[in-house]
């Protein structure tokens, strides 16, 4: 929890608003939506390519789709250049899969000098692993509502 | 000798016989390119890790000043430096190779002037003959640490800041030959001031107030006026933090042109270099300084200087456990002997 502000840091907190630069909210919105939404167009042309080449269904297509997505995702973090686009597209290119895939592969590159298993295995998580986590339980309340919500027959 | 409450004059006026700067790709590309004595055109440096690098460019900065001052690592009696790595890593390991006597100081961006501030005592009050002191840091040795990896794809904010990949050393001597040398006359030691700010995107707005502080210390301390000064330069406040300062200076009742205060942070990149608010980083002020600053004063467009180093004494862990952003100065004053 923060602290409560003395009265002196109140008054240089109203000097320092006048002068920092707000994040463009909007802006950053749009070029969100835009960039996001063309990542996910690419997923959307990959899963129809599986499933028009290979023996995919709809439901079935989603795991190449989405490993061929994070090869992508690792060749543009290798090549140094997702790390570009997040900082244009912001939420754009970090809530698609080939966010969480950039933050798996960066952190894995980025430790490679201490090693394979204490610094590649043991850091390669480290931003992604509260994604799993937070991800993995949510997914479990979702379906225990619906589990609920299904044998109370509302659903 | 002591002056005031928190300050120090050097009537010895020990000279800087010669300085030097080194610096990364992305300085090479930068506004001060010219002023370094060494660019590296890749981040490695060809060394196996960023943290290696890191060490490298002190140490080349450290040796390219000894040499221009036309003296040998035997003749130095002590090493003052510092960085922003966990436990001072690169300066320690630094001072392994090049076997000087060596202090290791830790004030975060405001190394370099801390640094300075001490070998000019040491020399001023004859602790030594020679002393070098130097500050470093590299981009993605310090990202790595402070902040994401590297080639993690987050988006930065308009107040954050990038890491300076440089360095910059001094050679600091007490002889009697200082007719047209740089010396340092005066210097102020900067308290810890935190007004609040806790976002480490945010840097420069923290650090504002304690540049603000130290400058009003020195110029009562010395009972000087800020026009004695041709420049007053601080270390990477950047574009927040740089007008916030100026005008807490300003409320104080401290008469400083806009045109006479610099900063560090902003003279380093070109406006078309995407670094956000501006350079930061331990080597962000030694290398400006060291390099820039220092040829210009050589080329005798300013007399009188004044260097004020900011530093933002964060850990990751004190900013992930919701700590506000305690923050230090100190300002050291560079004239041109008559």
């Amino acid at each position: 929890m923060a602290k409560q502000k003395s009265p002196e840091q109140k008054r240089y907190e109203k000097i320092e608003q006048k002068h920092e630069a707000k994040r463009p909210v909007v802006k950053n919105c749009i070029k969100a939506f835009f960039v996001g939404g063309s990542i996910c167009l690419v997923g959307q042309a990959v899963s129809y390519f599986y499933m028009y080449y290979f023996h995919f269904t709809e439901q079935t297509a989603g795991n190449p789709t989405v490993a061929t997505m994070i090869f992508f995702a690792m060749l543009l973090t290798g090549f140094g250049v997702y790390d570009k686009i997040g900082q244009f597209a912001g939420a754009g290119s970090a809530v698609p899969i080939t966010g969480f895939g950039n933050s798996v592969i960066s952190a894995a590159i980025e430790h490679r000098t201490e090693g394979f298993v204490l610094g590649v295995g043991g850091n390669m998580f480290k931003l992604a692993g509260s994604v799993i986590l937070f991800g993995v339980f949510s997914a479990f309340v979702v379906a225990l509502i619906k589990t609920l919500l299904l044998i109370w027959g509302v659903i | 000798m002591l002056k005031g409450k928190q300050s120090w004059v050097f009537p010895n006026r020990p000279v800087i016989v010669s300085s030097a700067a080194v610096g990364g790709p992305f300085e090479a590309r930068g506004r001060l390119a010219n002023d370094f004595d060494i660019l590296h055109d890749d981040l490695w440096m060809g060394q196996d890790s960023y943290e290696k690098a890191h060490k490298l460019l002190l140490e080349e900065a450290i040796e390219t000043a000894i040499q221009k001052g036309n003296a040998t690592k035997e003749d130095v009696n002590f090493m003052l430096a510092g960085d922003l790595v966990n436990q001072i890593t690169p300066s320690s390991f630094a001072a392994r190779t090049l076997g000087i006597p060596y202090f290791g100081l830790f004030g975060a961006c405001s190394t370099s002037m801390e640094g300075l501030a001490l070998a000019s005592f040491l020399i001023n009050n004859q602790g030594a003959k020679t002393v070098v002191t130097a500050a470093s840091s590299h981009n993605a040795a310090i990202e790595k640490q402070f902040r994401y990896p590297t080639e993690y794809g987050s988006q930065k904010p308009p107040t954050a800041q990038w890491t300076v990949t440089g360095a910059g050393a001094a050679l600091l001597t007490d002889t009697d030959e200082k007719a047209g040398k740089l010396v340092t006359t005066s210097a102020t030691i900067g308290k810890v001031v935190d007004l609040g700010i806790s976002d480490p995107f945010n840097m420069g707005a923290a650090m504002a107030p304690a540049a603000a502080d130290t400058i009003i210390a020195h110029f009562q301390d010395l009972q000087l006026d800020p026009a004695y000064y041709d420049l007053i330069i601080t270390g990477d406040l950047a574009k927040i933090g740089s007008p916030i300062a100026l005008e807490l200076l300003q409320k104080e009742g401290l008469q400083i042109d806009s045109e006479k205060f610099k900063d560090c942070g902003l003279m380093v990149y070109q406006e078309d270099q995407k670094v956000q608010a501006g350079g930061s980083g331990a080597g962000c002020s030694a290398a400006v300084l060291y390099g820039h600053l220092f040829n210009e004063m050589r080329n005798g467009k300013y007399q009188r200087i004044l260097l004020v180093a900011t530093g933002a004494l964060l850990s990751p862990l004190s900013f992930q456990q919701k700590e506000s952003i305690p923050c230090i100065a100190h300002a050291v004053s560079i004239e041109v002997h008559p």
